[in-house]
């Protein structure tokens, strides 16, 4: 990554222009070319340094549920575990963490009503309880991270 | 940003051509001079109108923004932890807001307590270079709750096991920002 890769990913964080010629409006912007910036943003995309670029959507303003789940999973259960838990369609993220609680996963389903049933399902299928942490509040999201 | 999160929370409603347009988005922006053309062009509609419900969707909060989302480990945040606090339910908000104002916290949310195993009812997603520097972070958070601070802790990922990005419908996941 070099000096211009940095440009592109701090002066693209927000506020893509929606136009017939968007890149060449941005490049211009940046000092590029607009066949530079939309070379670069391909390259960022393969080698993985960019997860995306485009439109975000928010999830709740679509009408879907979401959640933060948790579980205790003792390390002799882990890999089986993990295993189920993944194979719910509905388990978007699943993160190992060094807590008691060691396993956190995000829960996506197309209606709200639904993250209950969802739940309920993966302690039947593991045996194990599910710690729901819905969002309560949202204080503040910062979507720039400069680099 | 917010005051627009806030006039959209009244759940809009999606005609048809809407939610093809967010399922088009899944996909990302075409890497093409004309890029709402192609995309109008899989939506198969006109692009003018593909444009402007785009702003309107922006507007109103359903897209949240539209740019990259940089992978945080690949630019070197090798330290991403989740820092979690226990603070007077009474004050989390104005602490919430406080601590979400700090360039190196990315997320800020209230979430439930679950007594007696987890007491922490103050979420802040934090990104560093290594611990140590989380570990400065985490001393900021706690100055900046000052005395309203009863326990916190930090809880580093040691494993991702699944990664698809979220659904937003049947289509190939990944739109979807992830503000849980």
């Amino acid at each position: 990554m070099d000096e211009v890769d940095r440009v592109i990913i701090n002066g693209l964080q927000e506020g893509f222009p929606i136009c017939e010629r968007p890149y060449a409006a941005t490049a211009q912007q940046l000092g590029l070319t607009e066949a530079e910036l939309i070379d670069r943003l391909g390259h960022l995309l393969e080698d993985g340094v960019l997860s995306r670029f485009g439109p975000l959507i928010h999830a709740e303003q679509v009408g879907g549920g979401l959640t933060l789940a948790a579980m205790q999973v003792p390390a002799e259960d882990l890999e089986r575990v993990i295993e189920q838990v993944n194979a719910f369609p509905e388990v978007a993220h699943n993160y190992e963490r060094d807590h008691v609680l060691n396993m956190w996963f995000v829960l996506a389903t197309e209606r709200p009503e639904q993250v209950g049933t969802v739940i309920a399902a993966i302690e039947s299928r593991t045996g194990y309880p599910v710690y729901n942490f819905p969002k309560e509040e949202e204080y503040f999201l910062n979507l720039r991270l400069a680099v | 940003m917010n005051a627009v999160l806030d006039s959209g929370r009244e759940t809009p409603t999606l005609d048809a051509v809407d939610r093809r347009i967010l399922i088009a988005c899944q996909a990302g922006l075409p890497l093409v001079e004309r890029p709402y053309h192609a995309m109008a062009e899989t939506v198969r509609i006109d692009p003018d109108d593909l444009m402007q419900r785009l702003q309107l969707l922006l507007a109103r909060g359903v897209i949240r923004r539209i740019g990259v989302v940089p992978n945080h480990y690949k630019l070197g945040y090798r330290a991403n932890g989740m820092t979690v606090w226990d603070v007077p339910d009474e004050k989390v908000s104005e602490l919430g807001a406080r601590v979400g104002a700090l360039d190196f916290v990315s997320h800020c949310y209230r979430r439930p307590r679950h007594l007696p195993l987890w007491p922490y009812n103050l979420f802040a997603m934090v990104h560093g270079h290594d611990r140590d520097e989380v570990a400065g972070q985490i001393e900021a958070i706690r100055a900046c709750l000052g005395p309203d601070c009863r326990a916190h802790d930090v809880l580093f990922s040691t494993r991702i096991l699944k990664k698809t990005g979220l659904r937003f419908d049947k289509g190939q996941g990944g739109a979807v920002e992830r503000s849980v």
